[in-house]
């Protein structure tokens, strides 16, 4: 008896071993390899060696805070522009879908089957300053000659928008599909208007999609680089890219992997911080739903 | 009609330039590393690579035995950069020198374009290179400049074999015999050169565009592509404010720093090589272009003209070499020579677009051109007394290298022009 | 793509289409929805199109920006980039492997987090959502930093090891929440009847499980052949799709080769073509 109850503690273990290790070794040990190359000296001639050399932070800090801070900026407002354009969406699938909300939910995901690299490069033809839209912009005179929208904030967070919008979407969907329309009737029979039941019952309801919803679009869009590097110009560079640039072009590994460390450092704190003042302390029940 | 060839009479100063004897005993004594490359390996540190020196003559004995160990294995892997040998029009796969070479060698090559930019790609063969493997290449292009001196130094490159050069001494113009960059050919054979000018749409800008200085004028605000490198962009910007990349000093350096960001607020973007298409859509009117490029993009229907400002352009080399323990040396070492020979340097110079290694290739380019009739001939013709190919003496005088600079000075360089893009 | 991807499919897919709510009253604003959300999917399409457009185009250069004319060559010649083709050869081979190895390690994963109480559960879960909260930036840098002190060659098998590396979390979140769901009973009914562990797991946990599975491995796929950003910091000289596409149009400013346009409007068609057999299935359902 005690043996299969033993067997039976192990069990859990057991399952859990092979995934655990993997991200062991490939996640969690890089993770701090990086940390520990964040303080190497050197360069590729002679070898790094670990000094122990702190400075690279705040030497990382000195030079890219501008990007550190536009980053950020680009990813609140991309995430609350997803926001707005996701949720109507996503209300409008779970609760008017009937039985098409599958192959809605589908049509809308049915773009990103394309590889983003090729729907980003269309947008900067699409976008160009004598594409098709642009050039009949100015025709009507709506816009100026020298109007363009590439190599502008607009089209690099545009193209962050167009993106991640799926990231906000669907865990918004998977929110509002949950909220049984039992409860709308019932608000409906209580006199409640529709706003007030949408605001007083779908939308607390959906409120655990909504920080899901954040917390996977504004990180990823944050880091992100491949937009800023085809739609954008001169003073839209953001710190994935200049993280890219020292990995691959400077080959300053110490550097790069001092700036990863402040991005993904910050972005903890503030998804640790976002978490709290919703109110919640356990995050994870929140971004399981 | 060919009587600007780049042979014979260079000026004075160029010549002093291309045969001051900077670099040779220093570079020598590095070839030793063929026989030992050390291994830097910390714990918890990225193995960086150590040669070994040994004496000059010493280092040509073993060179010398190397290559007499060596032998033909019938194939060889030919890395290169896109766009960059001569393509069958009817099959985008099929490259016709390289099937002459096949034929006439019987030796097969195996070709690839894995090389986007030069620093990614050292980026991603150096770990390999240190740990003294196989990069997976036997042959490979890598620009003249700060990574092709990296290579140089730690000993990632294989000495060629001297022997095996007759097409090259004989045919090779006086540019990529002995450069600065490799003194004596120890370890390249320049593929293609290239100049950085200035590319432009006529009809948007407006006029003709002649000097650097064209690239600050306000009328173009927004409309201006600069490159993002720590090469290219600079010695342009060296060249604006009249002084030769070369023999530049570190006070140079910060002017010309200065006057980049002056520039700044007009540049549209930094591009690495994606240029092209915005400036034949229009969305850049100006900006710093490689020669070939221009070239490609009025054969796909542009209308771009390239130009070489008047304060001089840096001119680039584009070089052949044999990266450490490569498997077919031997027969990579057959094809660099091989592509020396006129009638094969005309037929890639007419696929790529670029300054060819070899000036007396002009002549069989004409000869090809009179098998052709009507436009094509003339096209042809032109073709080879374009001084984008086949840039005249006086076209020479105009066109300056990269500065060679050592670990110290690329510190200082970077920091004075790595924010300039990067920001 | 995230897990609830995979939940909110296979849960439309699963539970019965829910009549619409009854209000009763006419609104003028009821159209708004639907128009919004109408403009939504054409704007998400928008590059499609011209994506498919452009793969009609009779170019004769190099650059792929300006139309030259009507053409249905490049559909012939799909093969004809040798790197492309073997780029693509390469993420579809490494999406299937990718597939499997993660969909396996997840599921177990899953299982074991949904099911199970155990001490530690909390710590794994951590784990778990640091890898799906990290940027991809993060990610990628820290395992090339592996592999540059390791002194490991990066090329296909690194590309493997990331891409699995980033799946599993999104396998297991799926799977973890389809078992959270699941009505005990059922398993402690096939004990009662006297199936061992694996029988019980084999013909009642797994088949109840399989459409979070599913979901978790169609996610896999997507996230692993698609992917560039990762990928780009470990793939040495092996190419894939998506890299392959960005240097193409990085190399030509923005212009990519037909081939890529017929592959992009090949791989559209087909997600064009399961979404009208799924709504034909849909149709015979009700």
């Amino acid at each position: 008896m005690s043996r299969s109850r033993l067997r039976a503690r192990l069990v859990p273990y057991l399952l859990v071993l092979p995934g655990w290790l993997w991200l062991v070794i490939f996640f969690v040990v890089p993770t701090l390899v990086m940390l520990s190359v964040s303080t190497m000296t050197g360069d590729l001639g002679t070898g790094f060696k670990q000094t122990f050399h702190w400075s690279t932070y705040s030497d990382g800090w000195r030079l890219y805070h501008v990007q550190f801070v536009r980053s950020i900026v680009y990813g609140l407002i991309a995430t609350a522009i997803c926001l707005v354009i996701a949720y109507p969406v996503a209300y409008w699938i779970a609760f008017r879908g009937g039985r098409h909300k599958s192959s809605l939910l589908f049509l809308l995901l049915l773009p990103f089957f394309v590889s983003f690299v090729i729907r980003t490069q269309s947008w900067n033809f699409i976008l160009s300053d004598n594409g098709m839209v642009i050039s009949r912009l100015k025709d009507w005179h709506w816009v100026g000659q020298d109007f363009h929208i590439l190599a502008t904030p607009v089209a690099v967070i545009g193209g962050l928008i167009y993106n991640f919008l799926p990231f906000t979407v669907l865990p918004i969907y998977v929110a509002l599909e949950r909220v049984d329309p039992a409860l709308l009737e019932a608000s409906a029979d209580l006199y409640a208007s529709k706003t007030a039941a949408f605001r007083k019952v779908v939308l607390p309801l959906s409120m655990p999609g909504v920080f899901a919803a954040v917390l996977l679009t504004f990180v990823p869009v944050t880091a992100d680089y491949v937009n800023a590097a085809i739609l954008g110009g001169t003073k839209t560079t953001m710190i994935g890219n200049v993280i890219q640039t020292e990995y691959f072009t400077n080959l300053n590994y110490p550097l790069a992997a001092a700036l990863s460390f402040i991005l993904m450092g910050g972005l903890l704190i503030g998804v640790f911080a976002y978490a709290k003042s919703l109110g919640t302390d356990d995050v994870l029940d929140m971004a399981g739903a | 009609m060919s009587d600007d060839r780049p042979a014979d009479q260079l000026p004075p100063d160029l010549l002093r330039g291309l045969t001051t004897p900077r670099l040779t005993r220093r570079r020598a004594l590095q070839v030793g590393g063929l026989s030992a490359l050390g291994l830097a390996l910390t714990a918890c540190s990225i193995p960086g690579a150590a040669g070994s020196k040994l004496g000059l003559s010493a280092a040509r004995k073993e060179i010398e035995k190397f290559w007499l160990n060596q032998h033909k294995t019938g194939q060889f892997r030919f890395g290169n950069w896109p766009l960059y040998i001569d393509v069958n029009p009817k099959n985008q796969n099929d490259h016709p020198t390289l099937d002459q070479f096949t034929k006439q060698t019987g030796i097969k090559v195996t070709y690839a374009e894995p090389i986007q930019d030069v620093g990614s790609f050292f980026g991603k063969v150096q770990p390999q290179l240190a740990a003294g493997q196989d990069i997976g290449y036997d042959l490979v292009v890598i620009t003249n400049g700060l990574y092709l001196d990296k290579m140089i130094g730690l000993d990632y490159l294989t000495p060629l074999d001297q022997t095996r050069m007759p097409n090259f001494y004989a045919n090779a113009s006086d540019l990529v015999k002995d450069p600065s960059f490799d003194r004596g050919n120890v370890y390249t054979m320049a593929w293609q050169s290239g100049i950085t000018g200035i590319g432009y749409d006529p009809k948007l800008v407006g006029r003709e565009i002649t000097s650097w200085q064209d690239l600050m004028d306000p009328a173009f605000r927004g409309k201006i592509g600069m490159f993002a490198d720590t090469e290219d962009l600079p010695s342009s910007a060296l060249c604006a404010i009249g002084v030769n990349p070369e023999t530049s000093t570190p006070g140079d350096w910060r002017k010309a720093a200065a006057w980049l960001r002056k520039q700044r607020p007009l540049v549209r973007k930094y591009y690495e090589q994606d240029y092209v298409a915005p400036l034949s859509k229009g969305d850049i009117w100006a900006s710093m272009a490689w020669s070939g490029d221009i070239f490609q993009a009025n054969a796909s229907g542009a209308n771009l003209k390239f130009v070489v400002p008047k304060e001089g352009a840096p001119i680039w080399t584009d070089n052949m070499c044999i990266p450490g323990h490569a498997q077919h040396p031997l027969d990579a070492m057959t094809y660099m020579d091989w592509v020396y020979q006129p009638s094969v340097a005309a037929a890639l110079a007419e696929g790529i677009n670029y300054i060819t290694p070899v000036p007396t290739s002009a002549a069989n380019i004409i000869k090809d051109a009179n098998a052709l009739t009507g436009q094509d001939k003339a096209s042809l013709k032109e073709f080879a007394s374009d001084p984008l190919i086949f840039p005249s003496v006086a076209d020479y005088t105009k066109l300056h290298r990269y500065r060679v600079l050592d670990a110290q000075e690329q510190k200082v360089w970077n920091s004075l022009f790595e924010p300039i893009y990067q920001s | 793509m995230t897990a609830l991807a995979g939940e909110a499919l296979e849960a439309s897919l699963n539970e019965k289409p829910r009549p619409a709510p009854r209000t009763g009253r006419r609104r003028a604003g009821r159209w708004l929805l639907p128009a919004w959300s109408w403009l939504v999917i054409l704007w998400l399409c928008s590059p499609i199109i011209v994506m498919i457009i452009f793969g009609f185009n009779n170019t004769k250069g190099k650059f792929n920006t300006n139309w030259q004319g009507f053409t249905l060559r490049w559909y012939h010649q799909l093969f004809a980039i040798p790197d492309l083709t073997s780029a693509l050869k390469n993420s579809v081979s490494i999406a299937v492997i990718v597939t499997l190895i993660a969909t396996a390690m997840g599921t177990l994963l899953g299982i074991a987090l949904g099911r199970h109480r155990f001490r530690g559960s909390g710590s794994v879960n951590l784990l778990l959502f640091a890898n799906i909260a990290a940027p991809e930036v993060v990610l990628g840098a820290s395992l090339l930093s592996l592999f540059l002190t390791l002194g490991v060659p990066r090329g296909y098998w690194t590309i493997v090891i990331a891409h699995v590396m980033f799946s599993i979390a999104y396998v297991a979140v799926t799977v973890r929440a389809r078992m959270a769901g699941l009505d005990p009973s059922l398993e402690e009914a096939a004990r009662d009847l006297g199936a061992g562990p694996l029988t019980t797991f084999g013909k009642v946990t797994l088949p109840m499980i399989m459409p979070g599975v599913m979901a978790g491995a169609l996610l896999a796929f997507a996230l692993s052949i698609d992917d560039y950003i990762i990928t780009s910091f470990n793939n040495g000289s092996t190419q894939t799709f998506p890299l392959w596409v960005y240097g193409a149009a990085q190399r030509t400013g923005g212009s990519v080769p037909p081939q890529v346009n017929v592959m992009g409007t090949l791989i559209f068609g087909f997600g064009v073509l399961l979404a009208v057999l799924g709504a034909v299935s849909n149709r015979k359902k009700v």
